[in-house]
């Protein structure tokens, strides 16, 4: 391990070439970080950024938080997938050399499921759930915001590799050996295992802190079975996190020992199995796709019945199908690796077991058109979303089923086939539901409407862009090609596919930017909602006014259907008759800096052991206790919001009586 | 959170569970304890395949001494009885008990983790540690796991009792010292199975 | 109106989509000689596709019904005016459909499941009665390295194998992982190290069919291409023979293979008895197969078989 400062030196002053890129990228962020520095300044914003947001514990806050982070991890990630597209449409020039190609495969794969996907889902987590579990905020405030912090500054040490060079490079399933110092020395994959622990702790706080919410926080009368489907696929998200994410600590933790001390877990030598990190990296990767679309299998399901003006096909089926993919998620993560030698009785069983998923899956899209079957369905872009996604995403089942027939997977493993197939899935599944979830509950988060036309527009381009790419991808499989090569010889016959893939690819590119167009003209001019409830919506978050106050319900709703407030309107009932005498003091969860600290903290330590730099680690680790100690003795944590306030905000929203 | 309590069974539950929030929090910290579980699971099943993988270095029957591994299964195994006392005695609103008893505990914690670290010396000084195969690295880290969080348990413990002494026995508190009679108990548990599976399965298995 | 129009266009893009696709399909296995998983040349890719064809087809079947109904449904219950389908807003529950669409998937994949688990099994076995030649093959940073433990040959990123017989290759790594993988012989097998994974294949027809690794192991991953030149055998026998006078390897050449560059064909008369595979010291051969390999002495003859 070279020390720090050495290695900095090496860094921006290597003895080859410096990618000019890199260079450049990194002086447009040191632009831009004096930029913003200058703009908060001179507007006097430092205290709004630290008191607001920075110590914030409000869920509404910190769902935005995640989906600033996730957005601007998703366009990381996708100038990445952009990166990897030119490259391989240029199989005989050298857009990028092999090395830096090695990196940005890694990183795209990476940013998109641990710092794009989850933290998206974990944004309308927080923005919706405890206002549909008529809940004044999630079980452990605190908890909450610290998930976030963890969260981000993981993706901070993350992304960070790639400023100051050496960046993680062995694929986002880090295999061993070719993770251990004889094949890949440098700081790379230390900062792949220490960010995805730190981002993993995190994570797992997630789970248990909505798993919490979800069982014990439910408005009175919201039994189980009256829970929304985004509320069930939260509890049942929550639980597979809690089940998945330890093993993977455990394999990211034993994979850094062996880099940063020495052991010997999946080392050539001294009997070392690398098999070991593949069964424990699966136990929690394959819970892990089931995290990133179950979540959005919730939102179709709110999505399709407001859009459809229909109460939801099969609700009792809906739920159980949910649970039991959540029990199946944990009996087929062999399927990874069936030419791996496991045996025939294994494969087989693994690959049946893989293929039963399939049935509660297919249940859901069938629920789903029978959902719409005498509806009355409205082509809003959430809407949109929900109707490119049951197309494609059975065809990303049906090749899913396909890989499951262990023979055929014999062929298709690690080949295009394969690459084709789970970003089908991933796209078409988890970021066209991130992107209906988004659309549809942008009012309840910030007020306005995002513009329709604009997200049509961003819609066709994301829906052809992505056909486009990855069906060629699904041809390159059959013929013969393999995943993250960054070149190939041309007498095979790829390179017209892949020009059609990497044009595909440019045009997602293009929906991406007027996503971003759409959301900041609509942040600056879009339509304003001043009902609370422009879907006109059925479940509870659309009784409040859009932007949700602090304290969500001045009065706790008792639920007595499954889509409550659509049956408290056709009762004629409504929130907004409330009477002064229906307000209480209401106890708020106090901000603190905290689980912004603690955060730091976890930085400063990753970032010291990345460069086994120890002085650097130990005061990392010293601010975790110091974090800590004063947590454990701060009892001063919630403060009272008074009756007066509420009913003053109330009246100014106009939803006081008298 | 902010219901004041209307439950009627409110008052006759055990203090740590008589506020609707910090009773929440110990449904959390079941949670927690449930990935803690599978911490230790993993690390158990990576034990399990490597256990044979000595490489050039000693086996499990070589190394290991029986005599401080008894002495701190009595160690951990009283520590627990102790803080099980020491609820009993919050239940009875005894403060002074509570306290005495916890620092029993942190006691009994420190000599497990002394024994233990004693232990791991001495096997250092046979050249056996964690680069020597793969067997010694997922024993170091199955233990060592294990000592770290008696270790984090006993910290915890000593500010449990700064904020005894302050505060006396509160919802709060209550709550805080029956979270770590969780904890406490939970490493017990797994201590057993460390017991078992890897120290009497590897000098007579 | 825009809705209208834009419900239009989408129907007819995926129509538009769905012909291609039809004709795809249709074109079914004409697709050229580049298609290398559909030009099979052995028994083991033969099965391979086959299943994936059969697999192909009950999936189309699905896919044309949730089509069917899911293009009825939206253009049926779109929300215009005058839209004259039934609205039935409290519409949540039918019986027999909520039966039936748990019990005929589940049908369905039983015609898949029953041939999954019949072939994974045949492939498991190596043929009856037909003797095969046996390869030990190491994937290294960033080329492959054959032997032959019975001719007492040796090459370098290419493989001259017999036709119609079944070849068993041994395969084990002195590097990151890697997988073996030759499209038009069958499917793809890990090399690890410290382990040894048997596979068996078959070309029945002579010809040169590429292979290539379908595991990163670094940044010369994508040059580790190589060939396997199936010939008659008597042809084979006459390359052992001439081969075996080649240049034996010395173990200094295995250590500069070992080094991380690439490299073009090479061929030696023999080599080092313990490059295969005790790579690694502590090595023994426990490792189940998919194919299962029994071993009698280090590095010589394993019999496959199923089971332990």
């Amino acid at each position: 391990m070279p020390s720090f400062v050495p290695y900095l030196v090496h860094t921006l002053f290597p003895p080859g070439v410096l990618l000019p890129d890199i260079l450049l990228i990194d002086f447009g962020l040191i632009c831009a970080g004096i930029g913003v520095i200058v703009l908060l300044t001179k507007t006097r914003r430092w205290g709004w950024l630290w008191y607001d947001w920075l110590t914030t514990v409000d869920h509404k806050k910190i769902a935005i938080l995640y989906l600033i982070a996730s957005l601007v991890m998703l366009m990381r990630g996708g100038i990445d997938a952009l990166m990897l597209r030119a490259q391989l449409a240029l199989p005989t020039t050298h857009f990028m050399p092999a090395s830096q190609y090695d990196e940005v495969f890694t990183t795209h794969g990476t940013i998109m499921v641990f710092f794009m996907g989850m933290p998206f889902i974990f944004a309308l987590f927080n923005a919706v759930v405890p206002l549909m579990i008529g809940a004044r905020d999630v079980a452990f405030p605190r908890l909450n915001a610290m998930s976030y912090w963890l969260f981000a500054f993981g993706a901070i040490l993350f992304n960070i590799s790639f400023v100051i060079g050496g960046s993680p490079n062995a694929g986002w399933t880090a295999y061993p050996p070719y993770t251990g110092l004889a094949f890949n020395p440098g700081p790379g994959e230390n900062y792949y295992f220490l960010a995805l622990i730190i981002a993993g702790m995190g994570t797992t706080m997630t789970g248990i802190n909505f798993l919490v919410t979800t069982l014990k926080m439910r408005a009175p009368g919201m039994s189980l079975m009256k829970m929304p489907m985004f509320v069930w696929s939260t509890m049942v998200t929550s639980a597979l996190i809690l089940f998945a994410f330890p093993p993977l600590t455990v394999a990211l933790a034993m994979s850094l020992f062996d880099r940063l001390f020495g052991s010997h877990f999946f080392t050539l030598a001294r009997g070392g199995m690398p098999m070991m990190y593949v069964n424990l990296f699966w136990l929690f990767g394959h819970p892990e796709v089931y995290i990133l679309i179950i979540p959005l299998f919730g939102v179709f399901s709110e999505v399709v019945a407001t859009f459809s003006k229909k109460v939801l096909f099969g609700y009792p089926v809906m739920v159980a199908s949910i649970v039991a993919i959540m029990f199946l998620a944990y009996g087929t993560w062999v399927h990874h690796f069936f030419t791996m030698g496991a045996g025939p009785a294994v494969n087989a069983f693994f690959g049946l077991s893989t293929m039963l998923i399939a049935i509660p899956t297919g249940v859901k899209i069938f629920n789903w058109i029978f959902t719409m079957w005498g509806g009355r369905i409205q082509t809003t872009t959430a809407m949109l979303y929900q109707m490119a996604f049951i197309p494609v995403f059975m065809v990303g089942g049906a090749t899913g089923i396909l890989l499951a027939v262990v023979p055929a997977d014999y062929q298709l493993h690690n080949s295009y086939f394969l690459v084709a197939h789970f970003h089908n899935v991933l796209i078409g599944g988890t970021l066209f539901g991130l992107l209906s979830g988004l659309y549809y509950w942008w009012p309840k988060m910030f007020g306005m409407k995002l513009n329709e036309t604009q997200g049509k527009w961003a819609f066709w381009l994301f829906l052809i862009g992505f056909w486009v790419t990855f069906l060629p991808q699904y041809l390159l499989g059959l013929k013969g090609m393999t995943r993250r090569i960054y070149t190939y010889p041309l007498g095979f016959g790829w390179h017209d596919l892949n020009v059609i893939s990497t044009f595909g690819a440019f045009i997602m590119g293009a929906a991406f930017v007027v996503l971003v167009y759409n959301i900041v003209w609509s942040l600056l001019y879009g339509e304003r909602d001043l009902t609370g409830d422009p879907w006109d919506g059925r479940t509870l978050e659309w009784s409040l006014p859009s932007p949700v106050p602090e304290y969500n319900f001045p009065r706790i709703p008792v639920v007595h259907d499954r889509d409550a407030w659509w049956a408290m309107k056709q009762k004629g009932q409504s929130l907004a008759d409330l009477r002064p005498e229906d307000v209480h003091d209401v106890e708020m969860p106090k901000n603190s800096p905290i689980p912004f600290l603690l955060g730091a903290s976890f930085f400063v330590l990753g970032f010291g052991m990345t460069f086994a730099w120890w002085p650097i680690a130990i005061i990392g680790f010293v601010g975790i206790i110091l974090c800590l100690l004063f947590s454990g003795f701060d009892y001063d944590d919630h403060h009272h919001l008074k009756a007066d306030v509420i009913r003053q905000t109330e009246a100014t929203l106009g939803r006081l009586q008298g | 959170m902010s219901l004041p309590l209307v439950d009627e069974h409110a008052q006759q539950l055990p203090l740590e569970f008589a506020d609707e929030h910090e009773s929440m929090k110990i449904t959390g910290f079941w949670m927690f304890l449930v990935t803690d579980v599978l911490i230790f699971a993993s690390l158990f099943s990576t034990y399990a395949v490597f256990h044979n993988s000595v490489a050039a270095g000693p086996t499990a029957n070589q190394l290991f001494k029986m005599g401080p591994v008894l002495l701190e299964t009595l160690l951990l195994l009283t520590s627990s009885f102790t803080i099980g006392l020491g609820i009993y005695a919050m239940r009875k609103g005894q403060v002074r008990a509570l306290m005495a008893w916890t620092f029993l505990t942190i006691l009994l914690g420190a000599g497990f983790v002394t024994t233990e670290i004693h232990d791991f010396v001495s096997f250092a000084a046979l050249h056996a540690t964690w680069h020597t195969s793969a067997f010694l690295s997922a024993f170091d880290i199955l233990v060592g796991t294990h000592g770290a969080h008696v270790t984090f348990g006993i910290f915890w413990a000593v500010t449990l009792l700064f904020q005894l002494r302050k505060h006396g026995i509160t919802e709060r508190t209550a709550r805080k010292i029956y979270t770590f009679s969780l904890y406490w108990h939970f490493l017990d548990i797994v201590w057993i199975f460390i017991f078992t599976f890897v120290y009497l399965n590897g000098k007579l298995g | 109106m825009f809705a209208q129009r834009l419900m239009e266009s989408y129907r007819k893009l995926v129509l538009a989509a769905l012909a291609a696709g039809a004709g795809l399909l249709s074109a079914g296995f004409s697709f050229g000689p580049k298609y290398v998983l559909l030009h099979p040349a052995g028994p083991v890719a033969k099965s391979e596709l086959h299943v994936f064809i059969l697999a192909l087809e009950l999936m189309a079947i699905v896919a044309v019904i949730v089509l069917a109904l899911f293009f009825y449904a939206i253009v049926r219950f779109r929300d215009t005016a005058g839209n004259t389908a039934p609205y039935t807003p409290n519409w949540h529950s039918h019986t027999l459909l909520e039966v039936s669409v748990w019990i005929l998937p589940a049908i369905l994949l039983l015609f898949i499941a029953i041939p999954t688990v019949k072939t994974t099994f045949s492939l498991a076995h190596l043929p009856k009665g037909k003797d095969p030649v046996v390869i030990d093959v190491t994937s290294l940073t960033w080329k492959w390295l054959f032997e032959y433990p019975k001719q007492h040959i040796a090459t370098v990123n290419y493989a001259v194998i017999p036709a119609n017989r079944p070849v068993l290759f041994e395969l084990t790594a002195d590097s990151p992982m890697n997988t073996f993988w030759v499209p038009q012989l069958g499917g793809m097998e890990y090399t690890m190290p410290n382990r040894v994974l048997p596979l068996w294949l078959e070309a029945d027809k002579a010809g040169t069919y590429w292979g290539h690794s379908g595991q990163f192991s670094g940044v010369g991953f994508e040059k580790m291409f190589f060939n396997v030149k199936a010939v008659s055998q008597k042809s084979f026998q006459t390359w052992t023979t001439t081969t075996a006078s080649a240049h034996p390897m010395t173990l200094a050449a295995y250590d500069r293979l070992l080094k991380q560059t690439t490299v073009g064909d090479s061929t030696y008369g023999n080599y080092p008895a313990d490059t295969f595979p005790t790579l690694a010291s502590g090595f023994s051969l426990t490792g189940s197969g998919m194919y299962m390999v029994m071993h009698d002495k280090k590095g010589i003859s394993y019999i496959p078989m199923v089971g332990s």
